[in-house]
């Protein structure tokens, strides 16, 4: 560091100092901006266009006005069930394995493919889909949709729940081991009770994050002008609407699209809003 | 299962007698290999995502080879496929998006980490990860409406004013462009870049700091000549992490970016994306090799996210390190 | 964990609720987008009158169409283009085409200042297509249009991103009229382009043209009507410039329909006549010759039949031209070979 400067250095060098101090507040002002400009974008448009059709009603023929998005909304649900029963055993038990049972490279070799899997580009995971669902079934379907959103939910939830139950203080295992219980029994009893507003956070984040994926639906969901009975037939989600509406060239599609972008937009949100009150909530001993 | 018939039997007392302990260390077993079947399944499921991969792009690699990457032709009529055009794409849209959303990302991190008050600081860091949650085809759809209108009317005549003499800033534009989709995708990759960079720019020690100011340095001297460099290859990991993440994002720049088969030096003009051509060609390849061309590229998404996760956590594992040492 | 199980229950409960609703016929079908605003009327008119029918058909293409008639992960197909042999080799089931209305690809511009209908010529659009042509007040097209203030932009092409029948209905004519496009780009429903942006869909073409200002590209004619875009006129084989409307468009299958081969596959672009329009074609769904379930055969037939005579009723409000009499009558006589 160059040292001892006269005062009118000092005084260039202080200046430089809160001048970059306030361009690093300026870009976090930005950042912190940019999701409020969302925000409020999207109720301005969005919520100026949701109605009472919106959320009970089919979507009309092309290019009639109106109608709404009733089988889309029920579809995304019917995704995500679909999805969690997926990715959120697989991804549990997986993640108690992790922080369990696993060895230091055991650990590493999981922990590096569940990033490796968490960081796959969603597209990617759709050709898997299509491949390994949609070819074999011979259709487009739920199942296939939600495969692929299942997929991409294990290493979330995988990882995090992993973290979780290793948050969750020795003592507490070793006072019930004291008492003569099996590891497993300790598992069950003590350490994933003590662990599971972990858990709920875990999976809530990961429901979140798959909800509005659009990409891997794409080819494996497809998409439905009306409700999709059962589950091996195509069906619509939010996310695949809103993209199909906002690239059309109607004006009604468009104010359809923002009013399904808020919707979603909302859903995703709160979703992550309430996991974190969830974890919160929970005992001190979770780690962050 | 064993574990549920334990489970019925020891519900009540708590200190269950010695007899069963034998058999509960078996059902430790049993837990161990369940719980390890289930977590063994990511590996299936990535090997066999890399088996499907390779597989079902036989065709081009055997017909193209390593031309596949340097062609520039992307011609189904005459089953000419050249990736290079999806491949220039990705890499100017990531690397523009890298370009404004880094120094904003790190700019933000600093703040968070060394100058605002704790609480503020978490609460921000909070509604920035919400940012990272905003689902792709919202920032498409703001894309569509907000920023394609903006660039076309607003920033891209600017730029072409004042520094039109500069190939990458050659009109005309239309809006839809490689600019377009590198400012979508930097603000979708900043959420990334900041709660990371703020978590190793927290990492680093206190003394650090305290002794660069000890010596007289000022405030921002002490962390962008002692806090930053300590926290480098972490926030270089933040960099591949976000990179991945614009490598790999499909809705938003194929609703931003203009799909054109095309190599130009401008960022004004509209190009396309590996992700991009295979969200709008996949269903509808009618060639066998046609589709195997895209899954070829789907493959080369694969292994690039591969490399640069790889890259990234190695990164990150070793500022963790270095700092809890000390 | 109570209430992760209580919200569990609640899904599953909504969901079952929604699949109790089944025992009818579902068929999904998928393809051109060039007659997707009759489709999705027709199968929405057609579901209210059977309600134990519902047909689902998503516009992702002919070429997606094709394809998924291929893979068979749909129950029928629809494409603009005609499947090639080869690709009808491909189907194991084998397929029919059947024609379903007449419909036209217009040009639709975006010229700030320019309300005229414009006039192409047939080398002005293949000029612009390949390239050659890049300015608005390019002698080609202004000495077509005199009185018209042509602005000395550049022009935006915009084509499809995705494989289309639109686009090989156009490319087809380009094929017709222009030997250097012929030789340099051919046709399909996809093909190499020499300009141009990509816009998904004949929406995303017309999304495209409506937000850029100088742009031209080519929509199937309703989608031009619905959003109230100005097309131009376009020169015929007879050198008349016609605007493309139900009259015009039928002409043009006028030819064709006194000669219509036995499988449906015909060309009926750059067709001769006065009056005909010259970017006009068939669209075709693509129906499996052996439909194994019964009930979904059965459907599919009844509502081949239904769209031949009632159908037919819905395409003058939509832009297309109903199909020729004598077409008709060979298609009803073809649903017989459906097994």
């Amino acid at each position: 560091m160059s040292a001892w400067a006269g005062s009118a250095h000092l005084k260039i060098r202080h200046g430089i100092s809160y001048f970059m101090l306030g361009l690093a507040g300026l870009c976090a002002l930005v950042v912190v901006g940019a999701l409020f400009y969302i925000l409020g974008y999207l109720m301005k448009n969005g919520g100026t266009s949701i109605n009472l059709d919106f959320f009970t009603q089919l979507p009309k023929p092309v290019g009639e006005t109106g109608g709404g998005m009733a089988n889309a909304i029920v579809g995304s649900m019917k995704l995500l069930l679909l999805a969690s029963l997926i990715g959120v055993p697989v991804g549990v038990i997986g993640g108690i394995y992790m922080a369990e049972f696993s060895g230091k490279i055991s650990a590493f070799i999981l922990q590096y493919t569940a990033d490796l899997l968490n960081g796959v580009p969603s597209i990617v995971i759709g050709i898997l889909a299509y491949t390994l669902v949609v070819l074999p079934m011979k259709h487009f379907s739920a199942i296939a949709g939600g495969f692929a959103l299942g997929i991409m939910m294990i290493p979330i939830t995988l990882r995090s729940t992993e973290e979780f139950l290793r948050g969750v203080p020795l003592a507490l295992r070793e006072g019930s081991m004291a008492l003569g219980a099996s590891k497993w029994r300790t598992i069950v009893s003590v350490v994933l009770p003590a662990a599971y507003r972990g858990i709920l956070t875990a999976i809530l984040l990961s429901l979140a994050r798959v909800a509005g994926e659009t990409a891997p639906l794409l080819f494996t969901a497809l998409n439905n002008r009306y409700w999709s009975p059962g589950w091996n037939q195509p069906i619509a989600s939010l996310p695949y609407m809103v993209w199909n509406y906002a690239i059309s060239p109607y004006d009604d599609w468009h104010r359809q699209a923002w009013a399904a972008g808020l919707v979603l937009l909302a859903m995703v949100l709160l979703t992550n809003i309430v996991a974190r009150v969830v974890l919160a909530r929970g005992s001190n001993a979770m780690p962050r | 299962m064993a574990t549920a018939t334990t489970a019925g039997k020891s519900a009540g007392p708590r200190a269950a007698p010695r007899s069963f302990s034998a058999r509960l260390m078996d059902g430790d077993q049993v837990a161990h290999l369940i719980t390890f079947i289930f977590a063994a399944s990511i590996m299936l499921i990535t090997v066999l995502l890399v088996i499907v991969l390779w597989n079902h792009s036989v065709l081009p690699r055997n017909k193209f080879g390593l031309s596949f990457f340097t062609g520039r032709v992307w011609d189904p009529v005459a089953e000419q496929f050249g990736a290079l055009p999806f491949v220039y794409g990705t890499l100017v849209t990531s690397a523009l998006s890298l370009i404004i959303g880094v120094p904003l990302g790190l700019g933000a991190a600093i703040f968070l980490a060394e100058l605002a008050p704790p609480k503020i600081s978490d609460g921000l860091t909070f509604i920035i990860e919400l940012l990272a949650a905003v689902p792709s085809v919202i920032y498409g759809l703001l894309g569509i409406f907000v920023v394609v209108p903006f660039v076309r009317t607003g920033l891209a005549p600017w730029l072409i004013r004042h520094f039109g003499f500069l190939p990458i800033f050659k009109g005309p534009c239309y809006g839809v462009s490689f600019l377009a989709a590198g400012l979508v995708l930097a603000i979708m990759i900043v959420p990334f870049i900041v709660s990371v960079s703020r978590e190793v720019l927290l990492a680093v020690p206190r003394d650090q700091r305290e002794a660069a100011l000890a010596l007289g340095s000022t405030r921002w001297e002490s962390t962008w000549k002692v806090v930053v460099p300590f926290a480098t290859t972490g926030i270089l990991g933040s960099v591949f992490l976000a990179m991945a993440r614009a490598l790999g994002e499909t809705m938003a720049v194929t609703m931003v970016v203009g799909n054109v088969t095309e190599i130009k030096t401008s960022l004004l003009a509209p190009g396309y994306s590996i992700a991009a051509v295979i969200a709008n060609e996949f269903t509808e390849a009618t060639g066998e090799i046609y589709l195997q061309a895209l899954v070829e590229l789907g493959l080369v998404l694969f292994l690039v996210t591969f490399v640069l996760n790889g890259l990234a956590r190695l990164l990150i594992l070793f500022t963790a390190q270095r700092g809890g040492t000390t | 964990m109570k209430k992760y199980a209580m919200a569990a229950g609640l899904c599953l409960a909504m969901a079952l609720a929604v699949g109790a609703q089944s025992g009818a016929t579902l068929l999904n079908g998928a393809g051109a987008t060039f007659p997707y605003p009759i489709y999705s009327k027709w199968f929405d008119v057609y579901r209210q009158e059977h309600s134990n029918v519902q047909i689902n058909y998503q516009s992702i293409g002919s070429g997606g169409g094709i394809r998924q008639v291929i893979a068979g992960t749909v129950d029928f197909g629809a494409t603009d283009g005609p499947m090639k042999d080869e690709q009808i080799s491909q189907v194991k089931t084998g397929v029919l085409h059947f024609p379903t209305v007449l419909g036209s690809v217009v040009p639709i511009y975006n010229i700030p200042g320019v309300t005229a209908e414009l006039d192409f010529t047939q080398a002005a659009l293949a000029g612009i297509y390949l390239g050659k042509i890049t300015k608005w007040n390019d002698p080609e097209i202004a000495n077509a249009n005199k009185g018209v203030n042509l602005p000395a932009d550049d022009i935006v092409v915009v084509h499809r991103s995705d494989g289309s029948g639109t686009t090989y209905i156009w490319v087809d004519f380009l094929s017709k009229v222009s030997p250097e496009w012929a030789g340099k780009v051919g046709k399909d429903t996809s093909v190499n382009w020499p300009v141009g942006l990509g816009g998904k869909g004949n929406e995303g073409v017309s999304g495209l043209v409506k937000q850029t200002p100088d742009a031209i590209g080519y929509v199937e004619l309703i989608y031009a009507l619905q959003n109230k875009m100005t097309y131009g006129k376009v020169q015929n084989k007879d050198g008349q410039f016609v605007k493309a409307d139900l009259a015009t468009t039928t002409a043009a299958a006028a030819g064709a329909a006194k000669s219509m081969p036995e499988d449906f596959r015909v060309s009926i672009t750059n067709a001769p006549g006065k009056t005909a329009y010259p970017i006009s074609s068939f669209t075709w769904l693509l129906i499996p010759t052996t439909i194994p379930d019964a009930s979904k055969r059965d459907t599919l037939k009844d509502f081949l039949k239904w769209m031949l005579s009632k159908g037919q009723t819905y395409t003058a409000d939509l832009g297309y031209a109903p199909l020729p009499k004598e077409v008709v009558q060979q298609e009803s006589k073809a649903i017989a070979k459906i097994k």
